[in-house]
């Protein structure tokens, strides 16, 4: 089965109020070109799932966003997330703030079909106080109260990945693979953006097939986006862009997302790099120390 | 054979205070976020503590702690296992862990907030990160707090605008479990050293760093601090000490934790 798909076409299967889950991490390997496809959409009133980064904050500012659900939004070296603040702050947004292993859980519950899974976490907190959907259950086998994490089912999951075959076989080389394998498996539609498309036979070598975190079949659509992950950073092929970073950064406080998206976001892709310095220019982005 | 610093940055001393929640903790994950908490906790592993475990920070377990910042180009940091995000979650739920993290709020309970800050849930006057792994680090394992500006603006009076991990709260108990299942460790703050250990879960002081007062403490707390008769100095750092931190710090990030850098013994 070939999967492969333009970005554009892809992303047309996000429908207005679908639950729309995005992997990586904070400034980590994000499917940022996919993300600016839904910029460049007329989709709205979405439910975003994400550990959050600028994926979220764009989101947010252009007003695609009904409800998020989060644990944290962060650049990490900006730790608070300039749109994300501005639309939290102007009450934008409907929120459900969760414990970023609660996310985990509720990804889990949705791949195995479960309603929620039990957890300790949460118990005493806000988390609780706030989320009147997060339900306290009594367990069949002792006395204590234990938090009931709802399944996140997710109708699209956006990932970006280094590579990929036409089938949907998805390898991510980098040092973490981060909660993606959950998103894929989360979704009824898993669209995923590669670095490179390759051919079969690259993951004949064990050591990349172990590389790879999910099968196939949790693999609906494969999009070849070389740098799909800018301004994040897509560990070892390139790292996030810092001055990029600041300048988004700098656009919350002068010019608005508006500054932001007419100086970068374009008509496309091409265009997208273009304004950026150029796909070379992405790649020579120096990997973060920590 | 150790020779008692007398040259030393507060920052410093703060490294060595905190670096004592690790002493006893055996073989656990001992995550400091944060510079003076990752120094702390290194310096524990490389010196009293061997048996800690620590990350990269990114997605390897290391069996020696990375320096801090910019290494060599040839540097191979000492990697022993994977340790992505997924399975820092399953250590956490293991409850093998002792985190230190600094929050925005510390409220009598030992609650504390790192999400958001006045007006209402639905509109915060000041949104900040979100919860993180604040609930599930509370209620799963140890936990310790670092407080680069000790003042009534982080230990507040009242309760935390928003609850990020439980406390020694009573009001918030969840069924079935006890005050005693809640695991707050040490405070290390730019004043002095603190822990929960008072009548009740009470915060108590349990060192002064040179020259604080037990007033200048309490005024700069929201609430009653219990204090013993006998309040010890903080021990300052040895030169050992200091010359593993200048090691695991070259670029010396620690002089930036704490306004001014000031001395560790004041003027």
């Amino acid at each position: 089965m070939d999967k492969r798909l333009s970005a554009r076409d892809a992303v047309a299967q996000i429908e207005d109020g679908m639950t729309v889950g995005i992997g990586g991490w904070g400034p980590r390997r994000k499917p940022m070109a996919l993300v600016r496809e839904i910029l460049r959409s007329d989709v709205k009133d979405l439910t975003v799932v994400a550990y959050g980064g600028a994926d979220v904050g764009m989101l947010c500012a252009a007003g695609k966003v009904k409800k998020l659900v989060f644990a944290f939004v962060s650049l990490d070296f900006i730790p608070l997330e300039p749109y994300f603040r501005q639309a939290r702050q102007s009450g934008s947004i409907e929120v459900m703030e969760i414990d970023e292993g609660m996310m985990l859980l509720g990804l889990r519950a949705a791949a195995w079909g479960l309603p929620f899974i039990p957890t300790a976490v949460g118990l005493g907190t806000d988390i609780i106080n706030q989320n009147p959907d997060i339900k306290l259950v009594d367990s069949p086998y002792d006395d204590k109260e234990w938090v009931a994490m709802p399944a996140l089912n997710l109708d699209v999951s956006l990932i970006h990945v280094d590579r990929a075959d036409f089938r949907g076989v998805c390898q991510i080389s980098g040092p973490d693979h981060y909660l993606d394998d959950w998103f894929a498996r989360a979704a009824k539609t898993t669209i995923v953006s590669c670095d490179e498309l390759v051919d079969t036979t690259f993951f004949a070598d064990p050591a990349r097939a172990r590389e790879v975190f999910w099968e196939r079949a949790a693999t609906s659509a494969i999009v070849e986006i070389p740098g799909g992950a800018h301004p994040t950073s897509c560990n070892p092929l390139y790292g996030f862009d810092v001055a990029h970073f600041k300048a988004y950064n700098a656009s919350a406080k002068d010019g608005g997302i508006e500054s932001y998206l007419n100086t970068y976001l374009g008509a496309d892709e091409a265009e997208y790099q273009r304004n950026v310095g150029g796909l070379d220019a992405i790649r020579a982005l120096a990997l973060p120390t920590y | 054979m150790s020779t008692v610093a007398t040259d030393y940055t507060l920052a410093e001393l703060c490294i060595v205070a905190a670096a004592e929640a690790f002493r006893h903790d055996g073989e656990v994950l001992a995550t400091g976020i944060g510079v003076i908490p990752r120094l702390a906790a290194s310096l524990a592993m490389k010196t009293f503590n061997p048996d800690l475990m620590m990350t990269d920070s990114e997605a390897f377990l290391l069996s020696e702690p990375n320096p801090l910042g910019k290494r060599p180009a040839d540097f191979q940091q000492a990697n022993e296992t994977w340790m992505g995000f997924s399975r820092i979650f399953d250590n956490v739920w293991s409850g093998k862990r002792h985190a230190m993290l600094g929050p925005t709020q510390i409220d009598r309970f030992g609650q504390t907030n790192t999400s958001a800050l006045g007006g209402t849930y639905q509109q915060p006057k000041v949104m900040m990160l979100g919860a993180r792994g604040f609930p599930g680090n509370s209620i799963c394992h140890a936990n310790s707090f670092f407080v680069p500006g000790h003042n009534t603006r982080v230990f507040m009076d009242g309760e935390c605008d928003f609850v990020s991990s439980i406390g020694y709260n009573p009001a918030r108990l969840p069924r079935g479990r006890s005050l005693d299942d809640v695991d707050i460790r040490r405070v290390v703050t730019n004043l002095c050293v603190m822990d929960f250990g008072g009548p009740n879960h009470q915060i108590r002081l349990l060192s002064l760093h040179p020259g604080v007062t037990v007033e200048e403490v309490q005024e700069n707390t929201g609430y009653p601090i219990a204090v013993p008769a006998e309040v010890p100095t903080t021990p300052a750092p040895t030169v050992e000490q200091l010359a593993i931190i200048a090691a695991l710090d070259p670029h010396n990030q620690r002089a930036a934790q704490i306004a001014d850098n000031p001395p560790g013994i004041r003027a």
